[in-house]
């Protein structure tokens, strides 16, 4: 398909939903609310215009378009722009600005702990990755393992933080579709579904790296600006913004206390260790080291990024406390029946865009809900490659076909995966839309930790370490993760409904038992492995050190 | 391959390209760790102490020892960072050129 084609269906895609959205209420299908013209248009306006924008951005980098995107590395600076932009996704705007909103200090623990993962990410991932790794992260746990096994537990590690990480992206826009258009939740989510898997189809994989870039930038002007109007009307001291929001919320004094949302030190501290190590093993992430010059280039960014997402926090932090002291302080339409205690109208993940509305009007509602619209597309373009790569080029094209695939077959596979990951991660955006989106997102982080970055660690770092180790602890950890996440309160009772206390897994993370079971398991399993295979893996790890230190031997730039 | 095994070995044996891994693994681990004592000092003192967190900055302020924690974490996280790639870039990175065109010569 030439671009201008792909920009056609695009734009004929953007259409479709904006028509639907109009037609449905008129035809009094889940009408909810009087319809917000100017808010809309403003939307429209703003979400069409960084889509042309990045039309623009990746047409001059189009020349050597191969299998996923154009060409050519690009500078540390953009790579930092586009990894933040990759990491501030609808979670932490929405969730975090909702979590404070709902529970004060907590929100602050997710920020603290989405944030301290970054330098276990710089210091000892960012540039062994580039150097081992070619194009996904399973190029480097696979460096000199099995192919096999080491992929397809990479590409199922991937696949499953993917698709978590996608439920919180669904939810996100599903509401905001809602608040925005006053659609039923269900055609608000299918409608946004189907939008952004057209998106990805036909638009996205060329241009993801713009599209972040762009978003970045978007996302962290409109958040400054929401945060300057809350401080502006705090005349700019924070601590009357604490108090007056202290006073006006039922938590009154323990808003600023820990303890709202994590109530036992178990869950505490493996919600902690779950935002921590989950960052080192975000698929989506590591693959952006691929897109840069060198070693020198993946520090840089992770530097950038670290320094924007650091800003981006504050500014959700103080937008959390706004909404408490502007919604709270002038209960209206935007809390449902107008009454505090029936919640805001799309929940608490809403906040910052009410907001928007109440202190700067119907266009900066539109303008705020397009930028965090434009956010979760291109969160869901990231998410939605990796999770297509990890399918297409690593169970596919490697374990399946052996390396005997051709790009055409390829690109197909990765295609289908992105229309099979956009129909689940509909129907689970369905299944969980009552939950904090942050909140889910955590869960995706429980994954990564037990999972990618036990099995990524320990490949890179120990050199005892061989595939069956790896296989094995991968796997458990992959199980437990899973399997206590369902048996925890969040999952078993609020989406499947059992009674509340019924919980067979009492904790808010997985993580404080799979991760180290992960860890212990590739220990043990590595330890007591007297294979052959494992000897000449054992012989491997020298070579593997010197190109991971040194860049001897690593691939050129890659853009995703 | 052979041309590849070579400068392996070439690179295994210069003393230069030992004591630069010892260099920069101390680096990166030591302020790894400080982050780690950093923030679970702060997810500790929450799970078994938040009422320490609950003490105001100060008489009469609502902002506490809880807020003030979590932002200097932040802050901390962001310096440690720009802190190791600043001296990766500039120190580090020089040294493992050396020692990359040594090997391939």
């Amino acid at each position: 398909m030439t671009p201008g084609l792909r920009f056609l269906v695009l734009a004929v895609a953007s259409l479709a939903l904006a028509g639907g959205a109009i037609a449905m209420p008129s035809l009094e299908i889940g009408l909810r609310q009087p319809t917000n013209w100017s808010a809309i248009s403003t939307f429209f306006f703003f979400v069409g215009l960084t889509l042309w924008m990045t039309r623009l951005a990746s047409a001059r980098s189009r020349a050597s378009a191969n299998l996923y995107t154009p060409g050519g590395g690009i500078s540390g600076f953009q790579n930092g722009l586009a990894i933040a932009g990759d990491y501030m996704s609808a979670a932490s705007f929405l969730g975090i600005s909702g979590l404070v909103f709902a529970s004060g200090f907590d929100g602050l623990v997710f920020s603290v702990g989405w944030i301290v993962g970054w330098p276990v990410v710089t210091f000892l991932m960012a540039e062994r990755l580039r150097n081992l790794g070619k194009f996904t992260f399973a190029d480097v746990a696979a460096y000199r393992f099995a192919q096999k096994p080491v992929r397809s537990l990479a590409a199922l590690g991937s696949l499953v933080v993917v698709l978590f990480y996608l439920i919180a992206q669904m939810v996100g826009a599903g509401q905001l579709v809602r608040v925005l258009f006053g659609l039923e939740y269900t055609y608000a989510v299918v409608l946004v579904g189907a939008l952004m898997t057209l998106y990805v189809l036909f638009g996205g994989m060329i241009s993801t790296t713009w599209v972040l870039i762009n978003k970045a930038v978007l996302l962290l002007v409109g958040t400054t600006l929401l945060a300057l109007l809350v401080l502006y009307r705090a005349d700019f001291n924070p601590d009357a913004l604490f108090s007056r929001a202290t006073d006006l919320h039922r938590l009154k004094d323990a808003l600023m206390a820990p303890g709202g949302l994590i109530k036992d030190p178990v869950s505490a501290l493996s919600v902690g260790m779950a935002l921590m190590f989950g960052t080192a093993g975000l698929p989506h992430i590591l693959m952006r080291f691929f897109t840069v010059a060198d070693a020198r280039e993946a520090r840089k960014s992770v530097a950038w990024a670290t320094m924007w997402i650091g800003y981006f926090y504050l500014l959700t932090f103080i937008i959390g406390f706004g909404a408490i002291v502007a919604l709270i302080g002038h209960p209206g339409s935007h809390f449902v029946g107008g009454r505090i205690a029936s919640g805001l109208q799309g929940g608490a993940n809403m906040a910052a865009i009410h907001l928007a509305g109440v202190l700067g009007g119907d266009l900066f509602l539109g303008f705020i809900a397009a930028v965090a619209f434009t956010t979760i597309l291109a969160v869901v373009a990231g998410l939605t490659l990796s999770g297509a790569s990890a399918v297409s080029h690593d169970l596919y094209a490697t374990v399946l076909r052996k390396g005997a695939a051709t790009s055409e077959q390829e690109r197909r596979v990765s295609k289908l995966s992105t229309f099979a990951l956009g129909v689940v991660a509909v129907l689970l955006g369905i299944v969980f839309g009552r939950q904090n989106v942050a909140y889910i997102v955590m869960l995706a982080f429980s994954v990564a930790c037990s999972v990618n970055f036990p099995v990524l660690a320990m490949a890179v770092l120990w050199k005892d370490c061989t595939t069956r180790g790896v296989t094995v602890g991968g796997f458990l950890g992959l199980f437990a993760a899973v399997a206590l996440t369902v048996l925890s309160p969040v999952v078993w009772e609020s989406v499947l409904r059992h009674p509340h206390g019924s919980a067979p897994f009492p904790y808010a993370s997985p993580a404080i038992v799979s991760m180290p079971l992960a860890f212990l398991a590739i220990w043990l399993v590595s330890r007591f492995d007297r294979s052959p295979q494992a000897a000449r893996e054992r012989a491997l790890f020298p070579d593997q050190l010197i190109r991971s230190e040194t860049g001897i031997g690593a691939s050129a730039a890659r853009s995703h | 391959m052979q041309k590849h095994a070579v400068s392996c070995a070439l690179v295994r044996e210069n003393p230069r390209f030992q004591s630069l891994l010892r260099r920069r693994n101390r680096y990166a681990f030591s302020l790894a760790g400080l982050i780690m004592l950093a923030y679970f000092a702060f997810i500790l003192t929450i799970a078994f102490r938040p009422d320490w967190l609950a003490h105001p900055l100060a008489r009469g302020m609502t902002a506490n020892v809880g807020i003030l924690f979590g932002l200097g974490v932040i802050a901390l996280t962001v310096l440690v960072t720009v802190l190791y790639v600043r001296r990766a870039n500039r120190e580090f990175d020089p040294e493992a050129l050396e020692i990359r065109r040594q090997a391939l010569k």
